[in-house]
């Protein structure tokens, strides 16, 4: 079995960067199938295999949306660009740019919507306790959660 | 660059991490409403109110015909707790001592603690924010000063809870006071109180500095909200040639979604 989601010795990382790197190689899965499914699609003349088709691409597409909310409740600064892009009218590039440059004050590091997460590199982000670590030049301890960090 | 301005501040990277790991060690011991409710964000220094879902009629109408609501929000607060760092002791601590004189950070970060805790168990009404216990519709339990009666209060707020439909496992936040007399006091056994109430609750108990009293809170979930904008962070004012004038901010709102998923026991 593969590691490939590490880019740094998995040992030397924090669990939860682990888990952050599961995900984003579970989102990269999920939107490959998603490209496969198309493909075959595309293709595809016999109406029964094109209608279970049709139902598994759906099936990724909810895997995809899942596994990309998961990632932007914890990561603030990607949830405020995303926010800014997604589900918008007129220039998508347009968008990104604005939506890049007002996130400067959102701290980039994992940060769950009422959920504990810790983490040793939080920046601006929650945690059961075990958070904390350097600060970022954005000033945030890091903090955020307590919920189960208490016998 | 960030509102706090920190790159600003005439302190090293090493004094700034000093700073932020001593606030940091000193703020989450006494960041007891944390450890009991549910927390949201941080959703950054822009964020300024909760969407509470609901609106108010306007009076009137402002075209014949059409009529016209009002969206109800919770606006954010913001909470600032000045200190000040010697300039001498931040050179100290680039040269490589360790003792440095942190005393105003440290009393900044408690009142910061205790003023959040405030807010989260008894409201700020001032802001609009219910806090836990006044938002109760439990009737208050009379703690006395007898140590021993304590587990007999928080089963019967247990029981209170139970009647209501609020699952566990439950968390209590004793005041300081509260906290003192439970882990002190032994039951005949020699069994420990803290053991005894812990295991009627299922949940923590936590020292809860700004509390009065104390309050039996359903942590199941989704009945107390915490929504953090800016997270608590250390920030820059300014400084002359002896002194570094800081600050600890953070910014947030406090709802109660479900009143009767908390039980405050007052002191006697």
């Amino acid at each position: 079995m593969g590691f490939d989601q590490y880019h740094e010795p998995p040992e030397e990382l924090p669990a939860d960067t682990r888990t952050f790197a599961r995900m984003c190689a579970s989102l990269t899965e999920e939107a490959e199938a998603i490209g496969w499914y198309e493909q075959r699609l595309a293709v595809e003349p016999d109406a029964q295999a094109r209608a279970i088709m049709h139902d598994a691409q759906g099936e990724e597409f909810k895997h995809f949306s899942m596994d990309l909310e998961y990632l932007l409740r914890r990561t603030p600064r990607w949830r405020e660009i995303a926010k800014g892009v997604l589900f918008q009218t007129g220039d998508i590039v347009e968008h990104g740019e604005e939506a890049e440059a007002e996130s400067e004050d959102v701290g980039d590091a994992a940060a769950p919507a009422f959920g504990p997460a810790a983490s040793a590199s939080d920046e601006v982000s929650t945690g059961t306790g075990a958070g904390g670590g350097a600060a970022s030049a954005a000033g945030s301890l890091g903090i955020g959660s307590l919920k189960g960090a208490t016998l | 660059m960030s509102h706090l301005l920190r790159e600003h501040a005439p302190i090293t990277a090493a004094a700034w991490q000093m700073i932020d790991d001593e606030a940091r060690d000193r703020l989450k011991p006494a960041l007891a409403g944390r450890k009991l409710v549910d927390f949201a964000g941080p959703f950054g220094w822009k964020r300024s109110s909760t969407n509470l879902g609901r609106v108010a009629p306007l009076a009137g109408e402002p075209v014949e015909g059409v009529t016209a609501l009002q969206r109800r929000v919770l606006p954010f607060i913001e909470l600032r707790s000045p200190f000040t760092v010697s300039r001498s002791e931040l050179r100290d601590l680039d040269r490589g001592a360790l003792d440095i004189d942190l005393d105003a950070l440290d009393a900044a970060a408690s009142r910061i603690a205790v003023a959040e805790n405030v807010a989260i168990f008894h409201g700020l009404s001032s802001a609009g924010i219910s806090g836990v216990c006044d938002a109760s519709t439990h009737p208050r339990i009379e703690l006395g000063e007898d140590f021993d009666r304590y587990p007999t209060h928080v089963a019967r707020a247990v029981e209170m809870l139970l009647s209501a439909g609020i699952e566990g496992p439950y968390g209590v936040a004793l005041s300081p006071e509260a906290y003192t007399g439970v882990i002190e006091t032994t039951e005949r056994g020699g069994y420990p109180l803290l053991d005894h109430i812990r295991k009627i609750v299922g949940g923590p108990l936590v020292w809860a500095p700004g509390v009065v009293g104390a309050a039996v809170v359903s942590l199941r979930g989704g009945d107390f909200a915490f929504e953090s904008g800016q997270d608590l962070s250390v920030g820059y004012d300014s400084h002359d040639a002896n002194t570094v004038n800081l600050y600890i901010e953070e910014s947030f709102s406090f709802s109660v979604v479900t009143p009767e998923a908390a039980v405050p026991l007052v002191a006697a």
